[in-house]
């Protein structure tokens, strides 16, 4: 895929304090790529940045290969989905879709023409009359896709765009945006808090924080590689243990020694170890390395959350097998479950 | 809360002696026969018939005409003034419309004759013109003089309406204009002037009643001979002593004004869509 957008050492200060410290990603063709992390990471800022309505403080914004930093939003070949959509109010949801069109002063049957396909993308077809003030949180959503998406933009910015809906919506909104995107073809900039929404509709996940980025990758991989201890907390729920690279392939935490599938680490490197809940199975005592006693069990709908206190620690698993609290277990894991990540200092 | 409702009734009562029985009045004067003797009531429209007269009409006109140049006036100056403070961050604006309030905590009596001061042929800008070698020019008891009172004193009623919808208006629709390909000139007049209307047509309607029912500024400032429909109405009550040909005055005044309000709610377009 080619590269459409680079960043290049952005960084941004409001008045003393610096929200970017050196933001450096690209962005590809056709590539639905979401900016994850929490309030205050500096998510949104990158997005204003691109956009075009925040100057970076230094640093370098290339669009197809040209610096656009100091190009005025209005020039730009990117469009804005709004937070709270920012529909005009004063206009029925013809006008508001139309209204890049119209200053650009197209020809008016050119101009239907295009709303009508637009209407019939988000499916809001027949809407054309509505006031906008009047819609549901969900059909405002559409209207303000359908906006952006008429002016043809090479990219389209998201700025936790389905924020405001309920758990429902939500859910429906993420489906049709990806359906949306593989429909149209463009690139999606998507800036979200909401991990399970990031994990679920991205090709790029970038998760960031305190100004800087974290982790780039699929999915699967952040999921499943999470490069230090932020990414691992952020995504999923994890046990995070402090441990010791003794070589390749063999990691000793616990006291004990567990073989693994990293490698690339020094010898005798402090590290620390991510174990999904999910991959830990309880079984017998004497059939695991690491022994606990049950201390709570909570039922979750699909599985149970036990938490298993053992000498050192609390491992929280997540199993569809019920173990009583009180009772010995053991805590088995295969070589793959185990994640090693470089130690942070910060965390 | 219900029984706080008690604590309104001394205001009824006092509306009804001040503003209702005032109000009766005048209709009951504007359609009576010469004279105040309520008893001896005789219907008549020659109150006004009389308002047709020539003499009457031409001041009706001149304050019309007046009360659109101030009030125009007052819309350009009004809305660049409101639209500079509410780009200003937040405590500036504050301040600033403090400072468009300061003139009206001193009486508008007091400011008009500070314009007197300013104006005359000796005032202040004469004297400042004859340092620079200028002849002095005669300000006083023209239009001139009566239209810069009058936007002086009513500017601020024009700015606070105004500013107060740019100010509570969403940036992101400012921001979304522009990311729609709007530069800043289209951006201002197809979302943010719209948008301020509200406030534009509130202003519009305040500056417009005070301008054409004044009577102090053009009688200060326009000299005797300067007569606006205020001072007709002042006059005949005051000095001639015809308080039914007044009352028709005020009367068809009222009305005007009413009339104009209505077009205006009309025009409005948040009105409309709660209506």
């Amino acid at each position: 895929m080619n590269k459409l957008i680079e960043l290049k050492n952005l960084t941004k200060n409001f008045e003393d304090q610096q929200v970017l410290k050196g933001i450096n990603l690209d962005i590809h063709e056709n590539e639905f790529l979401t900016l994850l992390g929490p309030s205050g990471c500096g998510k949104t800022t990158t997005l204003r940045i691109i956009a075009g309505f925040e100057e970076p403080s230094s640093g370098e914004v290339i669009f197809n290969g040209k610096d656009i930093s100091k190009v005025p939003p209005y020039k730009r070949e990117v469009n804005t989905v709004f937070q709270k959509y920012a529909l005009f109010p004063h206009m029925n949801v013809y006008d508001n879709i139309a209204f890049g069109l119209n200053i650009k002063k197209m020809d008016k049957t050119v101009i239907k023409e295009k709303v009508n396909k637009m209407l019939k993308l988000v499916g809001l077809e027949g809407y054309e009359k509505r006031d906008v003030t009047l819609l549901s949180g969900g059909q405002q959503q559409r209207v303000a896709i359908a906006r952006a998406l008429i002016n043809e933009p090479k990219v389209l910015l998201l700025d936790e765009p389905l924020g405001a809906l309920d758990a429902k919506m939500r859910k429906e909104m993420q489906g049709e945006l990806k359906k949306i995107q593989k429909e149209v073809g463009i690139t999606f900039v998507f800036v979200t808090h909401d991990q399970e929404e990031a994990l679920s509709m991205s090709d790029t996940v970038v998760v960031m924080n305190d100004g800087e980025i974290q982790q780039i990758g699929s999915p699967i991989d952040i999921y499943n590689e999470p490069e230090n201890r932020f990414v691992a907390g952020f995504i999923g729920e994890s046990n995070i243990i402090e441990g010791v690279m003794i070589k390749d392939y063999l990691v000793e935490f616990d006291g004990v020694h567990f073989e693994c599938v990293d490698r690339g680490f020094e010898d005798h490197e402090p590290v620390e170890v991510v174990l999904r809940p999910e991959d830990l199975d309880i079984v017998e005592p004497e059939k695991a390395s690491i022994t606990g006693t049950v201390t709570s069990v909570t039922f979750k709908g699909v599985h149970y959350e036990i938490m298993v206190e053992t000498e050192m620690r609390t491992y929280m698993v997540q199993t569809t097998d019920y173990a009583e609290p009180g009772r010995k277990v053991g805590l088995s894991f295969g070589p793959e479950d185990i994640h090693v990540m470089c130690k942070m200092g910060n965390y | 809360m219900k029984h706080f409702r008690h604590l309104a009734k001394p205001y009824i009562l006092w509306s009804f002696l001040l503003i209702v029985i005032p109000l009766f009045m005048i209709v009951l004067y504007a359609f009576m026969g010469s004279g105040n003797a309520v008893l001896t009531f005789s219907f008549t429209l020659e109150n006004l018939a009389k308002f047709i007269e020539p003499t009457y009409l031409s001041v009706f006109w001149k304050s019309i005409k007046l009360g659109v140049v101030t009030t125009a006036i007052c819309l350009v100056f009004g809305y660049m003034l409101a639209y500079i403070i509410s780009k200003m961050n937040e405590r500036t604006q504050d301040m600033m419309i403090l400072l468009v309030t300061v003139p009206m905590w001193i009486n508008m009596l007091l400011r008009t004759y500070a314009w007197m001061n300013l104006l005359s042929d000796n005032g202040i800008v004469n004297s400042l013109l004859g340092l620079l070698g200028i002849e002095p020019i005669a300000m006083m008891y023209t239009d001139f003089s009566v239209i810069v009172g009058m936007v002086c004193n009513f500017l601020p009623f024009m700015i606070i309406p105004i500013h107060t919808s740019l100010h509570k208006m969403d940036k992101s629709l400012i921001e979304a204009a522009y990311d729609l390909g709007a530069n800043r000139v289209q951006t201002f007049f197809k979302v943010i002037f719209k948008l301020s209307l509200p406030g534009v047509l509130n202003g519009i309607m305040m500056v417009f009643l005070m301008a054409i029912s004044t009577f102090v500024i053009p009688k200060l400032l326009g000299g005797g001979q300067y007569v606006l429909i205020g001072n007709l109405i002042e006059t005949q009550f005051v000095t001639v002593g015809d308080w039914n040909f007044g009352s028709a005055i005020s009367l068809i005044l009222a009305i005007i004004i009413i009339l104009f309000m209505r077009v205006m709610k009309k025009i409005d377009p948040q009105e409309d869509k709660e209506g």
